[in-house]
């Protein structure tokens, strides 16, 4: 294992957040505290409880999700596509690393961005809101998860990219809609019941639905469900990453 | 002594069907300096790329220090150093900073001092702290000279590491490669320039169209294909050749003031001396006599020429 060469990875990486601290850490809890302002406040007032929980905290779990997502996967991807782009990739590549340690290097750092917008998320909503966890563990464990999970789409959205349009398109056309569409500012069961059926296409649901279990104990499907469903997308992400590296996709002529 | 980098039967073929290398075979002995000559596509930064693994070969091996490079590719990219042909450096970074990260990409411990004395032999010592979108392109090339250095290989790939860069930097940058040549690293770099070739290598190999047409010893290249030419400067101009010089081969200058006899110094008899006995005779005042050998260059262009 080299070790030295996932640390300087992963240093390299967080440094690149430090220099824009602003971009990318103020800025999604700056636009999450917005959320918190016309949902919660503006709109909240006019909302019943849902499932017993006041409308400005049911939203919690679904916009810390909604910011984890894009930053994962912005971060990621970016940190990645950067070097393609620039050609210092170059360095990457003959390096004696492994793809494991190029994962754990990248992945890792993207992953520890999001977790820490994640909490800096939590604790401004808590400024909003009462919140209660009611397990604190399987918080983390879904927070850990989807972190890593994404962060790991998104290097392989960096991998796949080959231009700055495809880098945004996967975010903007895809996440961002089935975020919003996932049940993060509703419950499922409030839709009529053909976009019921609908939304359980989405996998997003799942994840949105056991992170909320996590705080409130109410959910849309089972815990269980939703953990399988991480799982294995992250299950998906790995391989996908691995036939990359070892077919030198979009990476090896 | 074994090779340190070997290459059999490499054949590359691009996704776009372009035929880029055809069987290369070629051994690099330690400590030796190779130079890479050739055109322009001729094939040469695609033979380094497969070498470092950034290009997959289509036929053929490699191996370097005697690690496969697929199989070890571990252990063979260790001992390698690569500066890249293009410029290509991260903008904001620092050039410290870089530097430290190109060390622990190849899985060595972080050594400031070595680090420090690296970056003062490439008079980068007090550029340190700048950021690289902030350097010229001369110092970038030297940051990158300095990022490949910065593991300590044993092997450094400078692919046209002149390109763009002044006579004084390039007088540096000569000077550097010795002085690494003397600690025992194994230096194979690409050039155009056949002077560069000429002055810095040991052995020079000839790229053109994916073929290497010859690797040589760089005295024994000039030697076996130089032509040389001797120079005859008249006291007193000629109109025409005298007959009795009509068996040599000689070349008679506008002005009738020089001869030029082109021979080849393999030839035991190379008939210098009977010539200027005969020139002699024929009543011709010698003021001067000059030889001159054919250039490397000379000797690149027929061999390129050459080949259809
Ligand atoms: N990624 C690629 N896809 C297709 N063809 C390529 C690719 N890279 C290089 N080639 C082709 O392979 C040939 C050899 O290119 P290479 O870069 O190895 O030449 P070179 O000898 O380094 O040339 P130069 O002196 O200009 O740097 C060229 O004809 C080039 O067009
Ligand atoms: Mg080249």
């Amino acid at each position: 294992m080299n070790i030295y060469a996932v640390k300087v990875i992963y240093k390299y990486e967080m440094l690149r957040a430090l220099h824009t601290l602003a971009q990318s850490f103020a800025s999604p809890v700056i636009s999450t505290a917005l959320y918190f302002v016309v949902f919660g406040s503006a709109i909240g007032s006019r909302i019943e409880q849902i499932d017993g929980v006041s409308y400005g905290t049911f939203i919690v779990p679904g916009l810390m999700m909604l910011a984890l997502l894009t930053q994962s996967i912005a971060n990621a991807s970016f940190g990645i596509f950067f070097p393609k782009f620039t050609g210092t990739i170059y360095e990457l590549m003959s390096a004696p690393v492994s793809f494991i340690e190029i994962l754990l290097g990248y992945v890792g750092a993207a992953a520890t961005k999001s977790f820490i917008i994640g909490l800096v998320i939590l604790a401004t909503a808590g400024l909003f809101v009462p919140l209660d966890i009611a397990h604190p563990v399987w918080m983390l464990g879904f927070l850990i998860l989807t972190c890593i999970s994404f962060s790991l789409f998104g290097f392989i959205i960096g991998l796949w990219a080959n231009n700055f349009e495809k880098l945004q398109l996967i975010p903007m056309l895809v996440i961002t809609p089935l975020v919003f569409l996932g049940g993060s500012f509703y419950s499922v069961n409030m839709l009529p019941p053909v976009w019921q059926t609908i939304t359980m296409f989405n996998p997003v649901v799942y994840l949105i639905s056991g992170f909320r279990w996590s705080f409130f104990e109410v959910a849309d499907v089972s815990v269980w469900l939703s953990l399988t469903i991480v799982l294995g997308f992250l299950g998906a992400c790995l391989i996908t990453v691995w036939w990359m590296f070892k077919s030198g996709y979009r990476l090896k002529q | 002594m074994q090779p340190i980098v070997s290459i059999s039967n490499l054949s590359k073929t691009y996704t776009s069907g372009f035929h880029a290398l055809k069987d290369v075979s070629l051994d690099i002995s330690p400590g030796e300096i190779l130079a890479l000559l050739g055109p322009n596509g001729a094939g040469k930064t695609t033979l380094i790329s497969i070498i470092c693994g950034i290009v997959n070969a289509s036929m053929g091996s490699v191996t370097v220090g005697g690690y496969d490079i697929i199989k070890d590719y571990r252990a063979a990219r260790g001992l390698i150093g690569l500066v890249p042909q293009e410029l290509t450096l991260g903008a904001f970074d620092t050039v410290w900073n870089t530097l430290c990260f190109s060390r622990g990409l190849f899985g060595k411990k972080p050594n400031p001092d070595f680090l420090e004395q690296l970056l003062k032999e490439l008079s980068l010592w007090d550029k340190k702290d700048s950021m690289l979108m902030e350097l010229s392109g001369g110092m970038k090339r030297r940051v990158l000279i300095g990022k490949a250095l910065s593991h300590e290989p044993s092997i450094l790939f400078l692919d046209e590491p002149t390109a763009g860069v002044d006579v004084e930097l390039r007088k540096d940058m000569w000077a550097l490669v010795r002085r690494l040549r003397e600690s025992g690293v194994t230096i194979i770099l690409t050039t155009h320039y056949i002077e560069e070739a000429e002055e810095i290598a040991d052995r020079v190999g000839v790229i053109n169209k994916g073929e290497l047409l010859l690797v040589e010893d760089k005295f024994a290249l000039m030697h076996k294909l130089g032509k040389r030419q001797l120079i005859i400067q008249l006291e007193e101009a000629v109109d025409i050749i005298p007959t009795t010089l009509s068996t040599w081969a000689l070349e008679l200058s506008a002005a009738g003031d020089q001869l030029t006899y082109t021979y080849d110094p393999r030839h035991v008899n190379t008939g210098v001396a009977g010539l200027l006995r005969s020139i002699n005779d024929a009543g011709l005042l010698l003021k001067d006599v000059e030889t001159s050998q054919s250039s490397l260059e000379e000797i690149f262009i027929s061999l390129v020429n050459a080949k259809p």
